[in-house]
């Protein structure tokens, strides 16, 4: 054979055997060194997300801690200020009482930091918002895992990514100078005049921040949810086609139920996204730290008062101080609802093993 | 359940027939939930038609080559779309590498046990913390930790109240020195009145030690470009572990089987085979941090700049040039957006402006997340 | 040496053992999937080992180059001895036992590079960077698997633009290159057509003169017409280990006798 032909030949014999002796030299040293040290440096890229996360929470109460040397922590829940009377006749102003506020006065002769007001604002934008991509975002799931067929699915997927690829400014701007006033004025007069709607005035508030916010949540809440769907075995809806269920009646009976998990930790992180979302509620939910129970009235949320008041606030002051705080603040509330979102989700796992 | 097959058989047969029958509120649901799908892509649209609409008649080359002028009302947005670009350069610059090998040594070295689930909880965690946080940290951990550090030991400038006491008491008698000169050289010349005050100010302020000017502890490109970084090291770590696993085990293992190390295995093998996801993670990655504001609006974007964030011309031998300035300030698209649209006495005046400055920024992103699914999709039907 | 004890099964062919397992246990973590096998192959012949699916085979033939480390979690009892000294000892360099021991799979695996990359990387790994040297011995690995003549016009094609035999006669070519002293091969020829494994066979006819291998099928007229010795592996265990001729037509167990003859795996 030729195989046996080349093998033989002698030329071939000295370079093989050179070869051989080179291939087998033993691993040197260095070369050992050298994968060593490479893993050293994955290592340590691989941990570098864990400790960005310990940093973070380290910065941010490093900064935020100085404020509560600085102020009692009962003043970021509320304040107690004088209720005072004038008295014209003989004009003089009286102290005739105490009353407690919840009010965010970063700047002014006497600073008021009570968080409650933010707190307001942001859950609830948080909580409107999460109802609407809730409808919206659990519908787009069901539809695109249980009704769509394969190409309209292969369409409206990517249409979905493009939605969570506009940037948050864009959407802000967007409900900001093409949205809000026409809301307005359907509410308010219009169509909808014979409503005497008394309570829409300002085109800029909490409704319409949670609405700008829903349009990131929603395609985060569908594609959870549509793979949370999609993971529901096949045999399982089968079944109960077979036994005379209606779509309907298998997505409510059988489906949603066998992914109830998934599509609850779907809810949470979209939840929590709603918390952080910071440029949309900036520009459109009118910015000012008041409670009021009508959400079509303005309101300011712990994100939106870091970043548009650390601007202006002086770096080590206590403005600056109590800012990092609202910050350490949301990012532990964040942190505790991914918490449970892990929770659910590994429960989910174990189930499914079953 | 007891019943025979055949039962099940003429039931589904039954289900299948009774579908053109379906009952009404069946019918009502499958509605629904086609008419919440289609609302909402039909307000995607409206959003991306609009912005199209209202901002195309404004968007010419002078608009995007040109600097604004007249205060922002005339000129364009170039300045704008340099920091945007640069600073997302930076971003991918730094964040690539780093994501890329810590997704490595999550896939191919740490298999399972504690390190894999405390990593795998921080990149979830760090991806569901709020792009705000990332600015205060930007801020805090960038800025007010590394860089006043690096100013002080580099500049000799202060951190803090204490410091700065104790660099005055330092140079109290230098600057001693140049007032008793600046009094000697004003009797020389005999000042009186205001004119001996502003010569003596003026000689003190020109010949007493002055502090260095900050240059690491403010906002600049760098920092900015790092506190996005730090944002999208999850998209970049998920994507590129997806890509990984996506490699078939019998690529390594016949690497592995002629003897290659890990490190052969992976460079030669799998990183290879993995560079059309990891690309596509790259890409999302790019168009994230350009569609982000809030982190880097702490960490130095500006309204306006007299120029471009340049450095003085550089000297490379044959010819001389500026190059970008890392840590200088920069505009943003998505700021200049944000101040146009909310921070003016009369935002209306400059509607258009806004409107093409978002399409401008709209096509960027929107042009980087298509370019990213059409990649997916090339590679994922491979 | 202790060594000497252990013979091929063969009682006229009294060489000693080139490849040899003593007391294997192998474990999947809590799994144990080979229980306590002791066999060995002398130099320059075939040991085919067959068996059911699942019985082990594949797990018992990685071990011999260590491969099945790869999987977390996996432990291995016993000793495993290459040319008389243990693979298993802590001082053994598994890039260096991977070298002598090379390895084709159940799947054609060529990388998704050209025909000429694929023969070449082995040594490129190894650090030989001379071209003389690398089209030297790409040439000769594809002579050596019978690849050559059909190839020979298009070493800058792609590997993955081969038929499937071909492939798999690229992937011995790929491991012949880095100069090995034994070959396992697992079921390489079960992703066939019969004209390629058939070429594939041949190969293995010839390459026996230079090589100790290894080589696990399910199909048995491959066993008999390729191997000198066949075990038969059953739920872990080794059943019978005998020269071919013996096992095949003198079986010795009844399980043996049943699975040959088809009546059971
Ligand atoms: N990665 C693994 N993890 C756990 N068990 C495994 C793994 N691979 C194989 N096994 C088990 O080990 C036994 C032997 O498998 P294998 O060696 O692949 O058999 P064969 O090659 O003879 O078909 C089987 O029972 C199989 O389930
Ligand atoms: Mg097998």
């Amino acid at each position: 054979m030729a195989a046996r032909g080349l093998r033989e030949s002698a030329e071939f014999r000295a370079t093989s055997a050179a070869l051989r002796a080179r291939l087998r030299r033993p691993v040197s040293l260095f070369f050992r060194l050298k994968e060593r040290v490479i893993e050293w440096f994955l290592l340590a890229c691989g941990m570098l997300s864990a400790i960005a996360v310990a940093l973070i929470f380290f910065f941010l109460f490093k900064e935020g801690i100085v404020a509560l040397r600085m102020v009692p922590l009962s003043q970021f829940i509320s304040t107690l200020s004088d209720v005072t009377k004038y008295d014209p006749v003989e004009d003089v102003t009286t102290v005739v009482g105490q009353q407690r506020d919840f009010i965010w006065q970063p700047v002014s002769e006497t600073p008021k930091f009570s968080v409650v007001p933010l707190m307001w604002g942001s859950f609830g934008i948080a909580l409107i918002s999460a109802f609407i991509s809730t409808l919206c975002g659990v519908g787009i799931g069901i539809y695109l895992s249980e009704i769509a067929t394969r190409r309209t699915r292969d369409i409206i997927k990517p249409m979905l990514e493009v939605l969570v690829g506009i940037p948050t400014v864009v959407i802000g701007f967007f409900m900001l100078a093409v949205i809000a006033e026409p809301i307005r004025a359907l509410a308010s007069g219009g169509v909808f005049s014979w409503l005497h709607i008394p309570f829409y005035n300002r085109s800029l508030n909490m409704f319409v921040g949670a609405l700008g916010v829903s349009f990131v949540i929603i395609p985060v809440i569908a594609s959870l949810v549509d793979d949370a769907l999609r993971a529901v075995p096949n045999d399982l809806r089968a079944a109960s086609l077979a036994v005379g269920a209606t779509r309907w009646q298998t997505t409510w009976r059988v489906t949603l139920p066998a992914a109830v998990s998934g599509v609850f930790a779907a809810l949470i992180l979209g939840f929590g996204r709603a918390l952080g979302e910071t440029m949309i509620v900036m520009m459109c939910a009118g910015n000012a730290p008041v409670i009021h129970l009508n959400p079509f009235e303005p309101v300011r949320t712990m994100t939106a008062s870091i970043a548009s008041e650390m601007g202006a606030a002086q770096y080590g002051g206590l403005h600056a101080h109590v800012l990092f705080l609202v910050g350490a603040l949301l990012v532990t509330m964040t942190f505790l609802l991914n918490v449970v979102v892990e929770i659910v989700i590994n429960k989910y796992r174990k189930r499914i093993r079953l | 359940m007891s019943a025979a097959p055949h039962q099940f058989l003429g039931r589904a047969r039954e289900a299948v027939k009774s579908r053109s029958r379906a009952p009404l509120w069946a019918l009502l649901f499958e509605s629904i939930v086609r008419g919440i799908t289609g609302v909402v892509l039909v307000a995607l649209l409206y959003i991306v038609m609009t912005i199209v609409w209202h901002g195309a008649p404004r968007l010419d080359w002078e608009f995007i080559s040109q600097a604004p002028r007249n205060a922002m009302m005339e000129g364009g947005v170039f300045p704008a779309i340099f920091g945007t670009v640069f600073v997302v350069l930076f971003m991918i610059v730094m964040a690539l590498p780093l994501g890329v090998f810590g997704a490595v040594y999550m896939v191919e070295y740490a298999k399972g046990g504690t390190f894999s689930r405390i990593t795998r909880a921080a990149v979830n965690n760090l991806a569901g913390v709020p792009s705000i946080v990332f600015g205060l940290f930007g801020l805090g951990f960038f800025i007010l930790f590394i860089g006043k550090n690096l100013d002080h030991y580099a500049f000799d400038i202060p951190r803090n109240e204490a410091e700065a006491k104790v660099w005055e008491q330092r140079v109290a008698p230098q600057v001693k020195a140049a007032r008793d000169e600046a009094v000697r050289l004003a009797d020389e010349k005999s000042l009186h009145g205001g004119d001996r005050g502003a010569f003596i100010r003026d000689y003190v302020s020109g010949h007493a030690p002055v502090m260095h000017k900050k240059v690491f502890g403010q906002g600049a490109m760098f920092w900015a470009a790092a506190t996005l970084a730090i944002l999208v090291l999850p998209v970049i770590i998920v994507s590129t572990e997806e890509a990984l696993r996506s490699v078939p085990r019998s690529m390594r293992e016949a690497a592995y089987g002629l003897g290659a190390t890990k490190w052969q295995v992976v460079s030669t093998v799998v990183l290879p085979q993995a560079r059309t996801g990891i690309l596509t993670g790259a890409i999302l990655a790019v168009a994230r941090g350009a569609g982000e504001l809030a982190p880097i609006l702490l960490v130095g974007v500006a309204f306006s700049m007299p120029g471009l964030p340049l450095t003085e011309p550089v000297n490379f031998g044959f010819f001389k040039m500026p190059v970008v300035n890392p840590f200088s300030e920069f505009m943003h698209l998505n700021y200049h957006i944000y101040t146009m649209a909310t921070q003016q006495t009369n935002p209306e005046l400059s509607r258009p402006i806004q409107f093409a400055t978002t399409l401008v920024l709209l096509m960027i992103t929107l042009a980087m997340n298509l370019g990213a699914i059409l990649l997916r999709r090339h590679y994922s039907r491979k | 040496m202790a060594d000497a004890t252990a013979r091929s099964p063969n009682e006229a062919d009294s060489a000693p053992y080139y490849v040899e397992l003593r007391r294997l246990n192998f474990f999947y973590g809590e799994k144990q999937a080979i229980y306590d096998v002791s066999l060995g192959v002398p130099k320059n012949r075939v040991l085919a080992l067959i068996g059911p699916s699942g019985c082990g085979k594949s797990t018992l033939i990685k071990a011999v180059n260590r491969i099945s480390e790869l999987t977390p979690g996996t432990r291995t009892e016993g000793d495993i001895l290459v040319g008389g000294e243990s693979i298993l000892a802590a001082n053994v360099n598994t890039i260096e036992l991977r070298q002598r021991v090379g390895m084709v799979f159940q799947k054609p695996n060529p990388f998704p590079k050209s025909i000429y990359e694929n023969v070449a990387y082995g040594l490129r790994i190894h650090g030989v960077r001379d071209k003389a040297t690398l089209d030297g011995v790409v040439e000769w690995a594809l002579r050596h698997s019978a690849l050559w003549d059909e190839v020979k016009d298009r070493l800058k094609a792609s590997a993955l633009d081969l038929s499937g035999g071909q492939q798999q006669r690229l992937c011995i070519a790929r491991a012949l290159a880095v100069q090995p002293d034994v070959l396992l091969m697992d079921e390489p020829c079960s992703a066939l057509d019969p004209i390629a494994t058939g070429k594939i066979e041949d190969l293995i006819q010839t390459l026996r003169e230079d090589y100790t291998i290894l080589i696990v099928t399910h199909n048995m007229q491959q066993a008999a017409r390729v191997s000198d010795h066949t075990a038969l592996m059953w739920m872990g265990k080794l059943i019978e280990h005998n020269r071919t001729e013996e096992v095949f037509t003198n079986p010795r167990e009844k399980i043996t006798e049943d699975y040959i003859t088809g009546r059971s795996g």
